[in-house]
């Protein structure tokens, strides 16, 4: 009962905050916005068990990434909003019905699904570890060594490809 | 009783809030964030499904998910920038340069 309490009002936050981030002209609160909804975010992976994914995301998204777009958003200093011109060719009933599209194929894809129930997956092989970082560790290196490394390479890339883009000159 | 089916419709409407981001809206700061909500709607699923399964196989792909995140942010800011340096604009509809 409590579980469903906290989930039902962690979920009313991230959506009412991602409707918020949106929708909201000036951007600096957008951002502000963002920050709270990945915050709920990392509540919702607590209330799910995940808690070192829980830190990760509190340490990551919240502390680093929107820390990188407040100053982006500081940096570009708008002094015409994006949104005070028309541009005659936009249409954004077109993206509204696009949007409206996916949202179909989201409805169509959880009736296919409900109709033709999975097959059950077969047991994982036990971990000989308990805790959830402890597991969360265990597969990243044993596993999943390959593709952490190879996630490792592309940080390093997209690192080395933001000082040379946001140079002013090499 | 939560089950998965309610994490996947919080999900659902997480990622459908996060296309009509991407579509609307003219301000490509906001629209990068828009990605931010649809690639962590996709994390609440995978984290929701390795809960529901009991392996933490879910989670590490989350891991993974929010490190091409990280990098996405860090290369778009930049050309976010280099573009505002040349143009002085962050409207996605005066991004037109490789239009011919």
């Amino acid at each position: 009962m409590a579980q469903a309490i906290a989930f039902y009002f962690i979920a009313a936050c991230i959506l009412g905050f991602a409707v918020l981030v949106v929708t909201t002209r000036d951007t600096v609160h957008s951002v502000l916005f963002l920050v709270l909804d990945f915050l709920f975010v990392a509540a919702l992976y607590v209330l799910l068990g995940a808690q070192f994914l829980a830190a990760i995301q509190v340490l990551v998204y919240a502390g680093g990434i929107v820390v990188l777009y407040l100053f982006v958003v500081m940096l570009v200093n708008l002094k015409r909003p994006p949104e005070a011109h028309e541009d005659p060719h936009r249409r954004t009933k077109l993206g509204f019905g696009l949007a409206a599209a996916v949202l179909l194929e989201l409805g169509a894809i959880a009736v296919y699904g409900s109709v033709n129930p999975a097959a059950p997956m077969p047991a994982t092989p036990a971990i000989p570890v308990s805790g959830n970082t402890e597991q969360v560790g265990w597969l990243l290196y044993t596993s999943y060594l390959i593709p952490f490394e190879i996630a490792s390479m592309l940080l390093l890339v997209a690192m080395i490809g933001a000082i040379v883009l946001a140079k002013r000159e090499l | 009783m939560i089950t998965p089916v309610h994490y996947m419709l919080l999900s659902a409407a997480l990622f459908i809030i996060g296309v009509v981001g991407v579509m609307v809206r003219k301000n490509i700061i906001i629209i990068f964030m828009s990605i931010e909500l649809i690639l962590n709607a996709v994390n609440i699923n995978l984290v929701a499904f390795s809960a529901q399964l009991q392996n933490g196989i879910g989670q590490v792909f989350a891991i993974f998910v929010i490190a091409v995140a990280a990098a996405e942010a860090a290369v778009g800011l930049g050309i976010i920038l280099a573009f505002y340096r040349n143009k002085e604009t962050i409207n996605i509809d005066e991004m037109n340069l490789m239009r011919s």
